[in-house]
């Protein structure tokens, strides 16, 4: 085990995967940072540091540093996989898929069903996501449930370096489109990873990260943290939470949200987009659906507001779900008897 | 260069199956069996054919939603394709896919495409893997007046050039967007090449209604991109469409008698064979076996696709992901 930050886990995974495979090829805008500038390539190499150092072992064919070209960004990914490469996409804000959802939606997910199934797009769309930097409405948000959303596309949200090492790894490996969500905050997190460079974690396997009879929480990403720490406090008291991880919200590990529903007939879910057709609210009309004999409090939903992602610290602190709220919607289920 | 007699056999073929599957595709969606939407390729042989007569099956192409001639031009199978259109589970995309979005990667055809200006991106992704791979290969994404307009072709066209993608444009400029006409549409005066010249390519232009012109036209082109690191190119080419945009299109928007113009004085089929007999290359007996040939061919398509497998509801849940 070594000890690294998310963004690393990134990093050395492709780099891995690049080693391992000549046809895994990566593109997106400032990827290598600086061509055609004074400082040459790699001045900056890729502003979340996930690509530092590719460049320049890779080359140019297989590290494609591209204009500020979302929509041409995703179609050449399309084309990539299409052609037998393994492209991995890198949107700098996962905000940007407004300008390239064509190319997300309508080309590469559908692919494999629009041509019957006899052909495969095997493309990783890697985008940094998530409030906290106070970047207000078009660079913070949560876009989770509207790729969710999208049939032919697995959505990935790795919520510690070592799930990053592991569902990366699969992302790459995977002969289906993935979307793969890393949250900007997330970034700096340190934690154990394991060595093995074959360390894979499956889709739609979620992770139980604190266990618990009483309440079970569900989320990913960023949330994930502040459910933990909810968790811990309640234990304090004697009240015990499941914490689950989805890892994964496509595909959706619905039998890890049941079977611990099933014990603890109270469920939260923490979800860092909007109320309206989310995640939370999916997840809670599953457990209504499937779990309703078991239930013991109405299933609730955390999320923010139904509002464009605010800037100033107070109004983003405000917006986001944080561990006060999470703790007064566990407190809330527990109070049903 | 001259064509062989077989080389000319084939590519008079391929036009007239092109024409005849169009032709036939009319007539039947007027039954109200085939369902959908269908854009026919009626009047644009010509270029499908004088495009892909040149490629291998390692060359890739994407296509439209006016895609059938590209398809056939590369090599799709006729009587797959008939059956996919009319919503067999024994046609190419099993019954999933439909008249606009026909594919076959082993062919090297990436797909017809429902979303106008979609292709372009997608074939700097394939003119990339070529450039890649280094074996001289292209990717040749087909455009029209319409889709030329589209921000997609712009980031396309401006993505090829500095990734040096081996990736060609072809611009199939049959002068109508849907319903509306290209001089008001297309903003630089209706001139598509000068455009992507802007974007810094080697451009090309040719006539769309003339085999050989589009034939000759795209040897250049293609010698000129298969050389690595020369990057992309753009070629225009002025064509007619026969039909409206879509079968149902009741075409006010056209001239008086300009269909009957454009079919008696643009029709690529009569001035290739015009052109052959002239010359005495081909004999007008030699083409009347493949007019006869081919009709035959389009008829057992359409039999095969009536009598072929209907999908099930089961089909339904089926080829979305490959596991999950």
């Amino acid at each position: 085990m070594a000890k690294m930050m998310y963004r690393d886990a990134v990093l050395t995974t492709i780099a891995e995967e690049m080693e391992r495979d000549e046809n895994v090829v990566m593109l997106g805008e400032d990827i290598v940072g600086g061509m055609g500038t004074a400082g040459g390539p790699e001045a900056i190499g890729g502003i979340w540091s996930t690509s530092t150092g590719l460049f320049g072992k890779f080359g140019a064919d297989r590290v494609i540093d591209t204009p500020i070209s979302e929509s041409a960004i995703m179609g050449a990914a399309a084309g990539l996989a299409l052609s037998g490469k393994r492209p991995i996409a890198e949107l700098m804000f996962a905000d940007f898929i407004g300008v390239s959802l064509d190319q997300i939606w309508n080309q590469i997910a559908k692919f494999r069903y629009m041509f019957g199934g006899k052909t495969k797009c095997p493309a990783v769309l890697r985008m940094a996501y998530g409030a906290g930097y106070n970047a207000a409405a078009q660079h913070s948000q949560a876009v989770h449930q509207i790729l969710t959303g999208m049939p032919g596309l697995k959505v990935v949200m790795p919520s510690t370096p070592a799930d990053v090492k592991g569902l990366l790894r699969t992302a790459i490996r995977d002969d289906d489109p993935v979307v793969f969500l890393e949250h900007k905050a997330l970034y700096g997190m340190k934690g154990e990873v394991p060595d093995d460079p074959d360390y894979m974690i499956p889709f739609g396997h979620a992770r139980l990260s604190r266990a618990g009879q009483d309440v079970t929480i569900v989320s990913t990403g960023l949330l994930l943290g502040f459910c933990e720490s909810v968790a811990d406090k309640l234990a304090a008291e004697g009240i015990g939470c499941d914490v689950i991880d989805l890892r994964t919200t496509s595909p959706l590990d619905e039998e890890a949200i049941l079977d611990s529903v099933e014990v603890t007939g109270r469920l939260v879910v923490v979800d860092e987009a909007p109320p309206r057709c989310s995640l939370g609210a999916d997840i809670c009309a599953l457990v209504a659906e499937k779990a309703f004999a078991s239930l013991k409090a109405p299933p609730l939903s955390v999320n923010p507001p139904h509002t464009p992602i605010p800037f100033a610290r107070e109004l983003e602190s405000a917006y986001l779900p944080s561990a006060d709220k999470i703790e007064a919607a566990v407190r809330k289920v527990l109070s049903y008897r | 260069m001259q064509l062989s007699r077989d080389a000319l056999l084939r590519a008079y073929r391929q036009m007239k199956v092109i024409r005849e599957f169009e032709e036939r595709l009319h007539v039947d969606i007027q039954t109200g069996e085939i369902a959908g939407f269908t854009h026919l390729y009626c009047g644009q042989e010509a270029v499908a054919v004088g495009v892909c007569e040149h490629l291998s099956v390692e060359d890739k192409i994407v296509s439209t939603h006016r895609g059938h001639g590209h398809c056939l031009a590369k090599g799709c199978d006729v009587n797959g394709m008939m059956k996919e259109i009319w919503g067999s589970r024994e046609g190419l995309c099993k019954g999933k896919g439909g008249s606009m979005h026909i594919a076959d990667v082993d062919k090297g055809m990436l797909g017809a495409n429902g979303i106008v200006g979609a292709g372009a991106p997608i074939a700097v992704g394939a003119g990339i893997a070529a450039k890649i791979d280094g074996k001289g290969h292209v990717a040749i994404t087909f455009s029209g007046d319409g889709a030329c307009n589209q921000g997609t072709t712009f980031e396309a066209m401006n993505m090829a050039v500095v990734t040096k993608a081996a990736t060609i444009f072809v611009f199939e400029n049959n002068h109508y967007s849907e319903h509306t006409g290209y001089k008001y549409a297309v903003g630089t005066n209706g001139d598509i090449a000068s455009r992507a010249e802007a974007f810094g390519m080697k451009v090309w232009r040719g006539d769309g209604t003339d085999f050989f012109s589009v034939y000759e036209t795209m040897r250049e082109v293609l010698e000129y991109v298969r050389v690595p690191g020369n990057g992309p190119a753009a070629v225009e080419f002025d064509t007619e469409r026969f039909f409206g945009h879509f079968e149902g299109d009741p075409q006010r928007y056209r001239g008086p008698g300009e269909i009957d113009r454009i079919r008696a004085e643009r029709d690529c089929i009569k001035k290739f064979r015009d052109s052959v007999t002239q010359a005495k290359l081909l004999s007008g007996a030699d083409l009347d076996a493949i007019d006869a040939e081919v009709l035959e061919a389009i008829e057992e398509s359409v039999r095969q696709a009536k009598a072929a497998d209907r999908p099930t509801a089961e089909d339904v849940l089926t080829d979305v992901y490959i596991s999950y």
